[in-house]
């Protein structure tokens, strides 16, 4: 019994000393959080992507404390139900979120292009567009290696037919694929909008013609057949002005009468195309 | 002087403790993916073991061994050292908010690691003065940070290279560690013949 007590007694004392010793250091030293920042970063959906702008939802929700002026509708996966929470935690005015989902400016797939070169090297868009800008012969074109699916927090890009595809439907509008691509072909579009180019090809249109059936060859067709004068051809490639671009006939004067069709419905550029070829 | 010197040098190569006593393992492969991850990793695991066998250097000689408790070594020393290591968290979080943002994920790590409490046993049964012991402590950190960051090189080349399917992931790593580790067997005998 002795001896067990000579054992019992002096660990117990050890660990009565530092647990004391902790809580004494934890209250002396302890740092003031603000109660709000649990609460806010709750609110939060934790993806971490970045579209608003701070580093990860931990960033936004310190701004969001700290700094007053903080707008609450940075949030766009979290949308509006989101940024009615945090509005209401921080009593501050409503702000309707604008969703968005990405759109790849480019439709060269395997039917459409041709490779210039077999590129046998690291499975990353990165890695290839270092060698001669790439495989394929549009020097602007998707590299569809997919650096931006490997981005994508919701896996809602995938490859296919030799070009990324984006599932509208799956995508939150974080933006992270738009700063993955190289050839910067990513872009954000307000969720309503229904027409875009997808090519980027800033080459004259004879030359575009040559690398891809699809490119925009800059024939100005659309610019003409706009009724709002939303488009406009700058360095041989068609880009439409949001702003302006309004209901024409369920949005889709420019696509019926594209020359190339290489612009398309925002939908069709996404989720539908997926639906099909998946049978 | 010289002895110290030998310790020192014997901790970071000969004995290294990821490489040669296999002690540590978990954070070796667990946080060698990044070279930033690395370093902040062996840094806190350099500050840590000084600090352990500071602490727990006296503890073993004015305390236990003088009440005949010696076999109360390893509990004594686990919960010495998970204390110290929450201990220096709070104060680096109060007083050194920089450090702490940086180092901070990897104190709790280390708490349980068994290279922290492998040094201070260690430290211990080769019966070293307390000089003698801090200097073991230090080549065994940096010993760590060696292995750490050599590691860390052998597996970013390994993202680009084109494994086998079989091999990808944890296979090549242990593969890769194995390699290294035999790379470092070559040191054995050389540190005692340097000063013969």
């Amino acid at each position: 019994m002795n001896e067990i007590l000579t054992a019992v007694i002096p660990v117990v004392i050890i660990g009565v000393i530092c647990g004391a010793m902790l809580v004494i250091a934890s209250k002396l030293m302890a740092v003031k959080e603000d109660e709000r920042l649990p609460k806010i970063r709750e609110c939060l959906p934790g993806a971490n992507c970045g579209a608003c702008g701070f580093a990860g939802c931990d960033g936004y929700a310190k701004a969001l404390c700290e700094n007053e002026g903080t707008a609450t509708n940075l949030c766009v996966p979290g949308g509006d139900n989101v940024s009615r929470q945090l509005s209401e935690l921080l009593g501050v005015e409503f702000a309707d979120v604008v969703e968005k989902v990405a759109v790849i400016h480019c439709a060269g797939d395997c039917e459409h292009t041709k490779d210039k070169v077999d590129y046998i090297g690291m499975n990353s868009c990165a890695a290839a567009k270092l060698v001669f800008g790439g495989k394929g012969s549009c020097a602007y074109g998707c590299l569809g290696l997919g650096d931006c699916a490997k981005a994508c927090p919701e896996g809602a890009i995938c490859l296919k037919n030799g070009i990324a595809h984006i599932d509208t439907r799956r995508c939150i509008g974080c933006g992270v694929c738009t700063r993955t691509c190289p050839n910067h072909l990513i872009s954000l579009v307000d969720d309503v909008e229904r027409v875009v180019v997808t090519c980027s090809n800033k080459d004259k249109g004879a030359v575009t013609r040559k690398v891809c059936s699809n490119g925009c060859i800059g024939c100005k067709k659309c610019e003409k057949v706009c009724p709002n004068g939303a488009i406009k051809v700058i360095d041989n490639l068609a880009v439409i002005d949001y702003s302006k671009c309004s209901d024409c006939e369920s949005f889709g004067i420019c696509a019926e009468n594209c020359t190339t069709g290489c612009i398309m419905h925002s939908d069709l550029t996404g989720a539908l195309k997926l639906a099909d070829s998946n049978g | 002087m010289t002895k110290l010197i030998i310790i020192l040098l014997s901790a970071v190569f000969i004995n290294n403790y990821v490489l040669s006593r296999f002690l540590g393992i978990c954070p070796f492969l667990g946080v060698s993916k990044k070279l930033n991850a690395a370093t902040g990793m062996s840094l806190a695991v350099i500050f840590v073991m000084m600090l352990a066998t500071a602490a727990t250097w006296p503890i073993q000689m004015y305390l236990l061994n003088p009440n005949n408790l010696g076999y109360l070594q390893t509990i004594v020393f686990i919960l010495v050292i998970a204390a110290l290591v929450q201990l220096v968290e709070i104060v680096l979080k109060r007083y050194i908010p920089s450090l702490h943002k940086s180092l901070g994920v990897y104190l709790p790590l280390i708490t349980t690691n068994c290279a922290v409490l492998g040094v201070t046993i260690l430290n211990i049964d080769e019966g070293y003065t307390f000089v003698e012991a801090m200097v073991n402590s230090l080549g065994s950190g940096l010993g760590f940070f060696l292995a750490m960051v050599m590691f860390s090189g052998v597996r970013s080349k390994l993202e680009g290279a084109d494994i086998p399917k079989a091999f990808q992931g944890l296979p090549i790593t242990l593969v890769a560690a194995s390699i290294t580790s035999l790379s470092f067997m070559g040191f054995g005998g050389v540190i005692e013949n340097l000063f013969a």
